[in-house]
């Protein structure tokens, strides 16, 4: 195995392999939740990467994974999964949340782990049902729920019957609620909004980006190229073999007919342009050097180096310069080092805003303490399969996936450096720098 | 504590005054009452009644289970009426004197609880059961033609009200402890780790007996009884025909004409009822069908073998689709492979609804569903302990897969064949380790069938085929090995039968006659309906096979039929025409009863000639296993004992 001599200058730790990886297809939110759970989803990915191993699934020394969102039966869902993946009682299991940083964050915790030898072979990945977010009861109704049961009289309840309002009957969409930040007051959409502002993106031009992103993912699904992709099977008796997600038909002037969703009626950011609601998970699995050789185990990336960074929630698009910059320079790196990147399309204007960034001489100085831009991101090796606005994003799972995906993308094309980068709601970001064991030289 | 230890209990007092009887059969794996455990059990009441009077007594079992019932190897041996009348005599002497105990007593039930056990249960003035699924508590004594016969016919309905009571006797069926304690059969099901305490509280509080509602005591009133009976009956004849199966329509017999009789009388009515059923043909020939079902799993248990778990399933049809949701159910990590996703993702669906039938709680359910993984890259090779094929009955078809499966194959991986036509000798051609090809023939529908032919080809190893036999009994079902020769054992005895009758029917008898003859003899179904049911091109290609081996010949009016499109229950035409809700087109039956018999005869004796050929030729080990397979592969009337046994009981009325 080619060792790289590009480990951390700062701690020269035991490295960590992605071995393999599978995820389900991504399935849209259509207006009623889909067939599958979070913990479903989980299971269906994990039992196909298993299937793979040459090791029994009580082999493994933990599973990790994100999910923002897991229903009000699946507390610590990593559990649930590992669990009814037949890792027996003795494989412990934990979830993380970091919101749509969840599934990148699995993957860093098993890289930590293994890293510093607690750990051999770690089950990581994410998993997300945004279709079943729970429609919730109203606070005011729950209090008036709380007083009437408490009314021991007919009077006393017939009372309270009368201080019913309709208004109170309304669900809260517990979706909303989440992709809103509860700090700032703003939902996800604003906040690309302002960043589209910041740096002058256009509707066009987040049209354009979106439409590019569907076209690339029709011709990766064309071409057989999603290799981690695993068909799921339904209760209902169907098969998903596919991303549903995907418009092919769909032009640049078909998404600019589309009104914002967002700010309305001036907004840019339309349903068209952002990420799709979708539901869906990821399975990596993690080893170290030992785990690949005892159990002659393939490997399809190293992971290099791992990186999460804060920032203004308003501007939370942004994430992804903030962690991928100090990453980059602590390994010497520029941009143009990396030969391909996955950046999470979240909204159309917050990727083109980050290219922006690094391009912008003032963004770079103020905020990245750079002397002068950075540079540009080739757009052929940004994204090239598709991303959030063609396959969706179901935000436990998204890291994950990119990180995944960008490890066989390396593989295709002979790359060697990868970064796979998200920015986070509530103002994060995080990223990953993977590379190709093949490709080193 | 202080404690006497007998043969096959144990009798332990502890500081409170409680005697514990722990009962645990030496050199069986579970406890039954034989005679010889009916001795011990009343010299354990002798000891009890001597010296210090204990304040409570409580029955429990040394083994997993509590009592799987009477000895049916001793019920089985069993040659006379006297002999019999001295068995249930002596059984319901322990019960009386369980009951007549002034301590109280309780049963502590984990486990198997059935037959002669629940009877001891009922006996005891409380009983106390786990409420883990493993426990069941019933009296399915009408399985074997009998009825309970310690008492259980009397203290049942008087526990739980007759209408209940009967429903459990005449079904045979077996309950969980949640359920017995809803009907009051038990006082409580609870957690195993609460099980001792509340013996013990029922000890200390003792209160009472538990009584039947009033409107269930109704039901034994003298005008209860017989408002009861003709619904009753109604249900019985649904599923048993009286000249075939006595014992239901004996139990209620039983129970109306002696009902409303002191208890000593009504015991002593149960047991000269018995007396006469175990003493008649009926019971002898249910016994010895138990006992053949008891061999072919003991056969495939004895065998000292790694029984497979992780099953690779090839080809979603029907079939394979079915075995591995079967598996799965069944404790196994099945992996299924189809190059059509359609067929996969069907048969998921098809799997969770027999999942949640079979196993009720959502979390079960999703547990089986978790063992059963669809796998549409083929990757379950590499991990499997067996492979299971099940793709279409095509020799080059089945011969390409096998060579490209085998590289990828685990060294000790067995590879089976679902093929009902097949050789095993041609299919193994061009293996390169023949040995490990073996057959494991199911029979449609899985779920329902019992049987699986386990069929040995020239070159399959001993090993493998122990394996696969293992591997069928622990998935409940009942192995049973044949010589691969064409047909095997079922289908072999059971297509000549069908011919028969399809000749009949093409020279003009009517087919509601033919189908009413064969049920009369005590064939579940019609060799029409079943033609139908199972398809008749699948039937033309079961006999294809056999046709020049064997000499058969299909006729020609039912190939002309296939020929035609008219292909059974599955394209609404068949021998019978078929309504959009699959209702067949049955008219009046025109024969008359004696003509149905000789008709009857007529149909079987094509079946029992092939019988003892299968026999001669030793396509398995001996004629019990022919009566065997026959029964639960076809399902031939189980109250004959089976076709060979049939023929030596008639063997004076021939000709």
């Amino acid at each position: 195995m080619a060792r790289s001599g590009n480990a951390s200058p700062k701690n020269r730790t035991r490295p960590v392999y992605i071995v393999d990886g599978s995820r389900t297809p991504f399935l849209k939110f259509r207006g009623k939740p889909n067939a599958f759970s979070a913990a479903d989803m989980g299971v269906a990915a994990g039992r196909q990467l298993l299937l793979r191993m040459p090791f029994e699934p009580d082999a493994l020394d933990q599973v990790i994974f994100g999910c923002a969102g897991p229903a009000a039966d699946e507390a610590n869902i990593a559990r649930i999964i590992a669990l009814r993946l037949g890792c027996g009682n003795r494989v412990p299991a934990w979830s993380v949340q970091r919101n749509c940083g969840s599934g990148m964050q699995a993957l860093d915790c098993g890289l930590h782990d293994i890293q510093a030898g607690r750990s051999e072979l770690v089950l990581a990945g994410g998993t997300e049902a945004m279709s079943r977010a729970p429609l919730l009861f109203d606070p005011r109704f729950v209090e008036w729920l709380a007083d009437f049961n408490r009314a021991k009289t007919a009077l006393a309840k017939a009372k309270q019957l009368g201080r019913l309002r309709p208004g109170m009957l309304k669900p809260v969409v517990a979706l909303l609620k989440g992709l809103t930040d509860p700090v700032s007051g703003m939902s996800m959409g604003q906040t690309a909004e302002n960043i589209a502002w910041r740096f002058g993106i256009t509707r066009n031009e987040m049209d354009q980006y979106a439409c590019r992103s569907h076209q690339r993912l029709a011709q990766a699904q064309d071409d057989d190229l999603l290799t981690e992709l695993e068909p799921l099977h339904g209760p209902d008796g169907r098969a998903y073999d596919m991303d549903d997600g995907v418009r092919r038909e769909s032009t640049v002037d078909d998404l600019g007919r589309l009104k914002p969703v967002f700010e309305k009626p001036y907004g840019k950011v339309t349903a068209g342009n952002s990420a799709q609601v979708t539901d869906g998970a990821c399975a990596v699995m993690l080893a170290s050097e030992e785990a690949v050789e005892k159990h002659g185990l393939p490997v399809l990336a190293r992971i290099v180096d791992s990186e999460w960074a804060g920032l203004d929630p308003a501007q939370m698009g942004l994430g992804p310069v903030h962690a991928v910059t100090p990453m980059l320079r602590r390994h010497r790196f520029a941009l143009g080092s990396i030969d391909y990147w996955e950046l999470n399309e979240a909204f159309a204007a917050q990727v083109l805003a980050c290219t922006a960034a690094w391009r912008d001489r003032s963004y770079c100085r103020e905020q990245l303490g750079l002397s002068k831009p950075w540079g540009d991101i080739d757009p052929d090796r940004l994204n090239v399969d598709g991303g959030g606005i063609s396959l969706g994003h179901p935000v436990g799972t998204s890291g994950a996936r990119i990180t995944l995906h960008l490890a066989h993308v390396l593989r295709r094309f002979g790359g060697r450096r990868g970064v796979a980068t998200q920015c986070i709601g509530g103002g994060q970001g995080g990223a990953m720098l993977i590379e190709n064991p093949e490709a080193s030289a | 504590m202080s404690g006497t230890k007998l043969q096959h209990c144990t009798i332990e007092r502890d500081s409170d005054g409680i005697a514990w009887v722990t009962l645990d059969v030496q050199g069986e794996a579970a406890n039954s009452l034989s005679t010889e455990v009916l001795k011990e059990l009343e010299a354990a009441l002798d000891e009890l009644d001597s010296g210090d009077r204990p304040k409570g007594i409580v029955f429990q079992s040394g083994k997993s289970g509590f009592i799987a019932g009477a000895n049916v190897q001793e019920l089985g041996a069993i040659e006379n009426a006297t002999e019999a009348d001295a068995l249930i005599e002596r059984g319901q002497r322990v019960m009386d004197r369980i009951e007549a105990m002034t301590a109280p007593t309780v049963a502590l039930i984990r486990g198997f609880c059935l037959g002669g056990g629940l009877e001891l249960a009922l006996a005891c003035r409380y009983r106390v059961a786990d409420r883990d699924p493993s426990t069941r508590l019933g009296l399915p004594e009408v399985r074997l033609g009998i009825h309970p016969g310690f008492g259980g016919t009397v203290r049942l309905p008087d526990l739980i009200g007759a209408p209940a009571a009967l429903d459990l006797m005449l079904s045979g069926r077996t309950l969980e402890g949640r359920a017995a304690q809803r009907m009051g059969l038990v006082d409580f099901a609870l957690s195993p780790w609460q099980l001792v305490d509340a013996t013990r509280d029922l000890i200390r509080r003792d209160p009472g007996r538990h009584r039947p509602k009033w409107w269930q005591r109704l039901a034994g009133t003298l005008p209860g009884r017989y408002a009861l009976k003709p619904i009753m009956q109604r249900q019985v004849k649904q599923s048993a025909r009286a000249e075939h199966y006595p014992a239901p329509y004996a139990m209620l017999d039983l129970w109306v004409r002696h009902g409303g009789e002191s208890a000593p009388s009504r015991i002593k009515a149960e047991r000269t009822s018995l007396t006469r059923l175990i003493d008649g043909p009926t019971a002898g020939n249910l016994i010895r069908v138990f006992l053949l079902q008891d061999r072919l799993k003991r056969e495939a248990r004895s065998s000292d073998v790694v029984v497979p778990n992780r099953v690779h399933v090839i080809g979603a049809g029907t079939m394979g689709g079915d075995i591995a949701a079967w598996l799965a159910l069944n404790g196994c990590r099945v992996t299924l492979f189809d190059e059509h996703d359609k067929a996969v993702a069907s048969t998921l669906k098809r799997a969770r609804s027999l999942f949640q039938k079979r196993l009720k709680r959502p979390e079960r359910v999703t547990a089986a569903l978790d063992r059963l993984t669809p796998d549409p890259r083929n990757r379950g090779v590499e991990g499997a302990d067996i492979i299971i094929e099940a793709i279409v009955e095509n020799l080059d078809a089945k011969q390409g897969l096998f060579r490209s499966l085998e590289p990828r194959m685990r060294e000790d991986a067995i590879l089976a064949t679902n093929t009902s036509s097949l050789p095993l000798e041609q299919l193994a051609e061009g293996l390169q380790q023949p040995g490990r090809l073996i057959g494991l023939h199911f029979f449609n529908p899985v779920a329902k069938m019992p049987l699986v032919e386990i069929v040995a080809g020239e070159h399959s190893d001993a090993t493998n085929l122990d394996r696969g036999q293992a591997l069928i009994a622990s998935a409940d079902k009942l192995p049973l090995r044949v010589k691969s020769a064409p047909g095997f054992l079922v289908n072999r005895v059971l297509m000549p039968y069908m011919i028969r009758a399809a000749e009949l029917y093409a020279k003009g008898t009517q087919r509601e006659s033919l189908d009413e003859a064969a049920k009369r003899f005590g064939m579940p179904m019609g060799p029409l309906e079943l033609a139908d049911a199972v398809g008749l091109d699948v039937c033309v290609a079961a006999v294809d096979v056999m046709a020049e081996p064997l000499g058969l010949e299909v006729p020609a009016s039912m190939r002309s039929m296939v020929d035609n499109g008219t292909l059974g229950r599955k394209s609404g035409r068949g021998f019978y025409v078929y309504d959009n809700k699959g209702k067949p087109d049955r008219g009046r039956i025109s024969l008359e009863p004696a003509e149905l018999d000789r008709l009857g005869q007529d149909l079987i004796k094509p079946l029992l000639d092939e019988a003892e050929r299968t026999r001669d030729e030793g396509i398995v080990a001996d004629g019990d296993l022919v009566d065997a397979g026959t029964i639960f592969g076809t399902g031939f009337a189980p109250f004959t004992g089976g076709p060979l046994h049939y023929r030596e009981q008639h063997s004076g009325q021939r000709g």
